[in-house]
């Protein structure tokens, strides 16, 4: 294999990984503060997408109109799923959340469909299609787009949760819920944000994404499971180690499918985490539980 | 400033503390003894607001807290430091104590946090040693100082404690109940205790309740309490029946 093939399949692996490390993310971050793993986080990506679709095509809006209208959207969705489907049940155990989480998906999805359509959209590319060729090997302005977005998402909230008490605060409702009330925490409302947040981060993933590989009602399923299993690989909590399974899983397909079979592509990521589970059980940057009763 | 009154706290259908009353006056050390079961900790979680009473009323500095949120009760100054520490295990000493300082935080900031952490520094100098480490891999001890460190970093006007003295070495929590002393003098804290070791609470306290299948069967200056002889029975240890047999059996 010459040098600009594996770098055209590092290329298209990152860029994919970015929004499977996005949606990672956004699983940590409701997981940091609910102890819930939200099975909607897929559909938080398609929303992104999806909703800048409708915005920039059918209602004709420029597309970063377009782009910021699906994020505040997303977000806002997320935050109706949390009032509506989450709270009421909120003392319930975190597995019955899980399959509440499951359910919200598949109407958020079926809404989608209902509403929308059922075909496979695409959106302009954010600063045209004009490639940059490194060594031989072709890159997508689109792709730098999704790379810098990632990492400024990544360090700002790396800085959110290590710096600002509000930031500990909500890992705190994780760790400790009873304890976080009593020193004055608004736990429920923590919990809203937590659902805001990784309503907006999935969106960034999703409507990032959508140039480059097209989108429709039913991507969340997908993109949710694989932004699962990067969260899952790179210990689940960590929202580095989310990012980077998410980067390592994309390029991981990406040389599969070069160098395989591009039949297999989707199974990869699941082979690699299963592979990786039984090696590592906490996952490559999770810490054993240290627990002191 | 606290008062309780014909508060019922129920478990669905367990119905765990019935018709009590009780309060607690500014600079106060109040007890509140009972055997296992008899609704202490119950109590306390319904003055901080984590259940709520089925009827009757809670009353702090003149305003009704019975149905508020946890989270404004401490904003009007009531501090819990609850059974069991319940510290944030993977946060470090110090993140620990800057949490219990959120209530004062508004848009992020606060003044007078770092001040406030060094003089609880200077009472646990354990802490300051420890301040890096994940507080769950603390010792029980140093964990309940990490719960009332964080407590008091609320700056709270009132401190409810439910047995800080739990697992400790009785040398411990001795030393815990000193700096309780302490605080109420130097800066006219009140406080609501519970203690397993009703001798030792009895002692730092200006009064007492006894919380018996929840409800309030006695109550009084501590020093009474202490030479009651009910009160000596079932909660001192002593074994009054056994004691006075000689006797009876001279008659
Ligand atoms: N979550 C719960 N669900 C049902 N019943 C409960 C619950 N928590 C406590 N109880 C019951 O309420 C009663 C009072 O419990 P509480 O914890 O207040 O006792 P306590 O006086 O603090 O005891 P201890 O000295 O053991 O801490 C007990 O009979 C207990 O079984
Ligand atoms: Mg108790």
């Amino acid at each position: 294999m010459d040098v600009s093939s594996s770098l055209q399949y590092l290329f298209s692996g990152l860029t994919v990984g970015a929004t499977y490390g996005l949606t990672g993310l956004g699983f940590t971050i409701i997981f940091n503060t609910t102890g819930i793993i939200n099975f909607a986080q897929g559909e938080f990506v398609m929303l992104g997408g999806m909703l800048a679709v409708i915005c920039q095509s059918a209602l004709g809006l420029p597309l970063p109109l377009a782009v910021l209208l699906a994020m505040l959207g997303a977000t806002l969705i997320g935050a109706i799923v949390e009032r509506v489907a989450i709270r009421p049940v909120r003392t319930a155990p975190p597995i019955n959340l899980v399959i509440i989480t499951i359910g919200i998906s598949i109407l958020i999805r079926s809404a989608m469909m209902l509403l929308w359509d059922k075909d496979t959209h695409t959106l302009p590319h954010f600063s045209g299609t004009d490639p940059i060729t490194v060594l031989g090997a072709t890159l997508m302005p689109q792709s730098l787009w999704i790379l810098g977005i990632t990492a400024v998402v990544l360090y700002g909230l790396r800085t959110f949760f290590r710096r600002s008490i509000f930031g500990k605060a909500m890992l705190a409702c994780a760790h400790q819920r009873k304890a976080a009330w009593l020193v004055g925490i608004g736990v429920e409302g923590m919990v809203l944000l937590s659902f805001m947040i990784s309503a907006l981060v999935g969106a960034v993933g999703g409507v990032m994404l959508a140039p480059m590989t097209m989108t429709s009602y039913d991507v969340g399923i997908l993109l949710g499971l694989k932004g699962f299993a990067a969260c899952i690989l790179g210990g689940l909590g960590n929202p580095f180690g989310a990012a980077a399974g998410g980067l390592a899983i994309g390029v991981l397909e990406s040389f599969g499918a070069g160098m395989i079979s591009s039949a297999y592509k989707d199974a990869f990521a699941f082979i690699i985490l299963l592979l990786l589970l039984f090696v590592r059980p906490s996952g490559l940057f999770g810490k054993p539980e240290v627990r002191r009763v | 400033m606290l008062f309780l009154r014909n508060v019922d706290i129920a478990y669905g259908r367990i119905r765990a503390v019935r018709r009590a009353s009780l309060h607690v006056g500014r600079g106060e050390i109040v007890a509140l003894i009972g055997a296992n079961g008899a609704g202490k900790t119950t109590m306390m979680a319904a003055i901080s607001g984590l259940m709520r009473p089925a009827a009757g009323t809670v009353e702090f500095d003149g305003a009704d807290i019975t149905r508020a949120r946890p989270d404004a009760i401490v904003r009007a100054g009531i501090s819990h430091v609850p059974e069991g520490r319940l510290v944030f295990g993977p946060m470090t000493v110090e993140d620990n104590l800057l949490l219990g300082s959120y209530c004062r935080h508004r848009l992020g900031r606060a003044s007078g946090v770092q001040e406030d952490m060094e003089r609880l520094y200077a009472m646990f100098p354990r802490l300051k040693e420890r301040r890096l480490q994940a507080a769950g891999t603390l010792s029980g001890g140093e964990q309940q100082m990490v719960a009332i460190a964080r407590a008091l970093m609320a700056r709270p006007r009132l401190l409810l404690l439910d047995e800080p003295g739990m697992g400790l070495a009785p040398t411990v929590t001795r030393e815990i109940f000193r700096h309780i002393v302490e605080l109420r003098d130097a800066m006219g804290l009140t406080v609501l205790l519970v203690e397993q070791n009703a001798r030792a609470a009895l002692r730092i306290a200006d009064r007492g309740y006894v919380l018996e299948t929840g409800r309030i069967i006695l109550q009084g200056p501590a020093g009474e309490l202490l030479a009651n002889n009910d009160v000596q029975r079932a909660y001192l240890g002593r074994d009054l029946d056994r004691e006075t047999q000689p006797a009876g059996g001279a008659a």
